[in-house]
């Protein structure tokens, strides 16, 4: 089959590699009809994510359609229609049972390379390198699911891959940056980051009964999005004072909760190499560790600070005081996607949000190496990518929507 | 996952071979140098290199018998002798179930990644078959020497063995009795000998980690019902 390999630093290539294939009896084989590039695969993409291996497979936000199943997965059938979550979970240990799946304790066969950095392993992922489990991911045509019994989520057909798609991650991403800021009516919440994750959140928020969002970005085409699409008022902090802006829009109180949905996703397996990649990404990026400094200097007293945004290592200079001073709650962490999908996939269906409005491109999987560049880079307006295994490559415009199986 | 290999090497004979002959030269170049000084420290220090000599020359310290061949595994494991590794894992599995599966020996090489076989002979005992050096197999009999129904399992290796080891496990209800603590504690001799040769080669450099790799597998697959797997690329 073909998938989207990893080779190097901004080497990425199209490649032939074997077929998955069954391993263990929960296992299941799905048929990817679209699979997208997420904002943390331009990190895999930049090089700084450590126990990469060339040949890897990249991309963690897949759907399709069920060919093979395990001898103990009783739940999915053949031809079903599935979006899979990019946490893996076996949904038996005390993590999964208390509803926190990413910490799955049992689905990192890795798990002893992240105790080394953690102090404890969080769950596998798919295609983000070896500390995660190793597993290959969803940029391709075909992917192996493990404990596929309690992950993927069945869709129905009335709904379009482009409108469901998105349940893989980043939008239960930004749902669950939301709800973590225990919104009341009447609340004000600010985000850091119009990118996908950032106008999920924006529009989760609206959906857990905030009455205003402020949204924080430098590009134009994201800034519109957000005020256009997902209603939020926007602030270019290139042009804006945004602590300032923040205090002034609330009548000098501050947000009741900010989402930093910047971040800071660089990883490393020594405390020097940390601290390299820190300093390196602190000079590199364009001002994104200051979207959590910010966060917690702008948020009202006893307000939340949540963190949707990857962070890997050590933070320098991190204003523990102010959020002790203002007693602020944080809470941060990846995606507990099983609790959140079916409830998603209600409001998809209820009509209350299409989350394809965030794709900008629509390409084949052979165009991948072309569209990591472009994202990166954010040429061409470029905010979210959808590739579609088994479309001819630039042959054609491919369609704007194509539900179902084919 | 080169780390990974990296943490199970080994040294070879050829290791061994040269740490025995740069001991044995060594200790004569000391003792040669304290006899020629002719006084009473250069007898001192010649005296002292003996038992590296002795040492280079036999593969073991003079006065010292652990871990070899026919030694009581009692005798060898006793007190703070040959090497202790204690671990312990939470499951989320009743107790009786998690005792159950471990008390069947025959369980234990699906999560015991060093272990091939564990047959029960009867009475008690069972044969054990662990990867040795080139793959080969390395053997030896243990007998269960203290067992509580749900609680604890404790066996050593039998006299007369190749390699004297023992180890328990303990059983206890955790979270209310919804959880359950499982706690192993597993010695081995490990110096001088065929015996301890062999048993670093089984346990590897990092026994520590073997263990906590073991205990995490028997988790998997008590909790998930298997053990995660992932390949290489999209590999088969």
């Amino acid at each position: 089959m073909k998938a989207v390999c990893y080779y190097g630093k901004e080497d990425i290539r199209v490649e032939t590699v074997p077929d998955p294939a069954i391993l263990n009896p929960r296992d299941a084989i799905i048929r990817v009809t679209a699979t997208a590039i997420c904002g943390s695969d331009l990190h895999i993409y930049g090089g700084y994510i450590p126990t990469m291996q060339k040949g890897d497979v990249l991309g963690h936000e897949f759907m399709g359609e069920v060919v093979e199943v395990g001898r103990e997965n009783t739940k999915l059938k053949l031809g079903e229609r599935v979006v899979v979550p990019f946490t893996i979970a076996c949904g038996h240990c005390y993590f999964c049972k208390e509803q926190l799946w990413s910490l799955c304790d049992n689905s990192n066969p890795n798990a002893w390379m992240a105790e080394k950095l953690y102090g404890y392993s969080a769950s596998g992922l798919f295609g983000y390198s070896h500390m995660y489990g190793g597993y290959p991911g969803g940029q391709a045509e075909y992917a192996r699911v493990p404990f596929a019994d309690v992950g993927p989520l069945r869709v129905p057909d009335s709904l379009t891959d482009e409108q469901v798609l998105f349940l893989s991650d980043i939008f239960p991403t930004g749902y669950m940056a939301a709800e973590n800021c225990q919104i009341t009516p009447g609340d004000t919440v600010a985000v850091w980051g119009c990118g996908p994750v950032g106008q999920f959140a924006i529009q989760s928020a609206f959906l857990l009964g905030a009455e205003r969002v402020i949204a924080i970005d430098r590009f134009p085409e994201r800034l519109s999005l957000a005020a256009s699409f997902s209603k939020a008022e926007v602030l270019d902090y290139q042009s804006v004072d945004i602590p300032e802006a923040l205090r002034e829009m609330t009548g000098g109180q501050g947000p009741d909760a900010c989402i930093d949905a910047v971040g800071l996703e660089s990883h490393g397996t020594t405390l020097d190499a940390w601290y390299d990649r820190a300093k390196t990404s602190l000079y590199l990026a364009t001002d994104r560790p200051h979207a959590l400094r910010q966060a917690i200097g702008a948020c009202r007293k006893g307000g939340t600070v949540s963190i949707p945004g990857v962070y890997g290592g050590w933070l320098d200079k991190f204003p523990l005081g102010a959020a002790f001073a203002k007693g602020l709650t944080l809470k941060m962490g990846q995606t507990h996607m099983h609790r959140y999908m079916p409830r998603l996939l209600q409001h998809i269906e209820r009509g209350d949000i299409d989350p394809s409005f965030i794709i900008t491109h629509r390409v084949a999987l052979e165009d991948a190496p072309q569209m990591y560049e472009t994202f990166r880079e954010k040429e061409d307006a470029c905010i979210k990518v959808v590739m579609r295994p088994g479309v001819a490559a630039r042959t054609a415009p491919a369609p704007e929507t194509q539900g179902g199986r084919t | 996952m080169a780390d990974h290999a990296l943490a199970f090497d080994i040294s070879d004979d050829s290791a061994a071979e040269l740490e025995r002959w740069a001991g044995v030269a060594i200790s004569t170049a000391v003792m040669a140098y304290g006899l020629s000084r002719r006084s009473v420290p250069g007898v001192v220090l010649a005296a002292a290199a003996a038992p590296l000599a002795y040492r280079s020359l036999t593969g073991e310290w003079p006065g010292f018998r652990n871990g070899l061949a026919h030694a009581d595994t009692r005798a060898a494991l006793s007190g703070s002798r040959g090497i202790h590794v204690r671990d312990t894992v939470r499951l989320e599995r009743p107790r009786a179930e998690v005792y159950a599966f471990w008390r069947r020996l025959e369980n234990l090489p699906r999560f015991m990644e060093h272990l091939q076989s564990v047959t029960e002979l009867g009475g008690g005992r069972s044969r054990w078959v662990a990867t040795g050096p080139a793959n080969a197999p390395v053997t030896w009999d243990a007998e269960i020497v203290n067992e509580i129904e749900g609680d604890v399992i404790a066996w050593k290796s039998i006299a007369g063995s190749d390699i004297a080891t023992a180890g328990s496990v303990r059983f206890a209800p955790a979270r209310q009795g919804r959880s359950t603590q499982v706690s192993v504690h597993l010695q081995y001799a490990a110096s001088g000998g065929r015996a301890g040769r062999l048993l670093a080669l089984v346990f590897g450099r990092d026994p520590a980690h073997m263990v906590r790799e073991d205990l995490r597998r028997f988790k998997q697959l008590l909790e998930a019902g298997e053990i995660p797997r992932a390949t290489r690329g999209a590999g088969a």
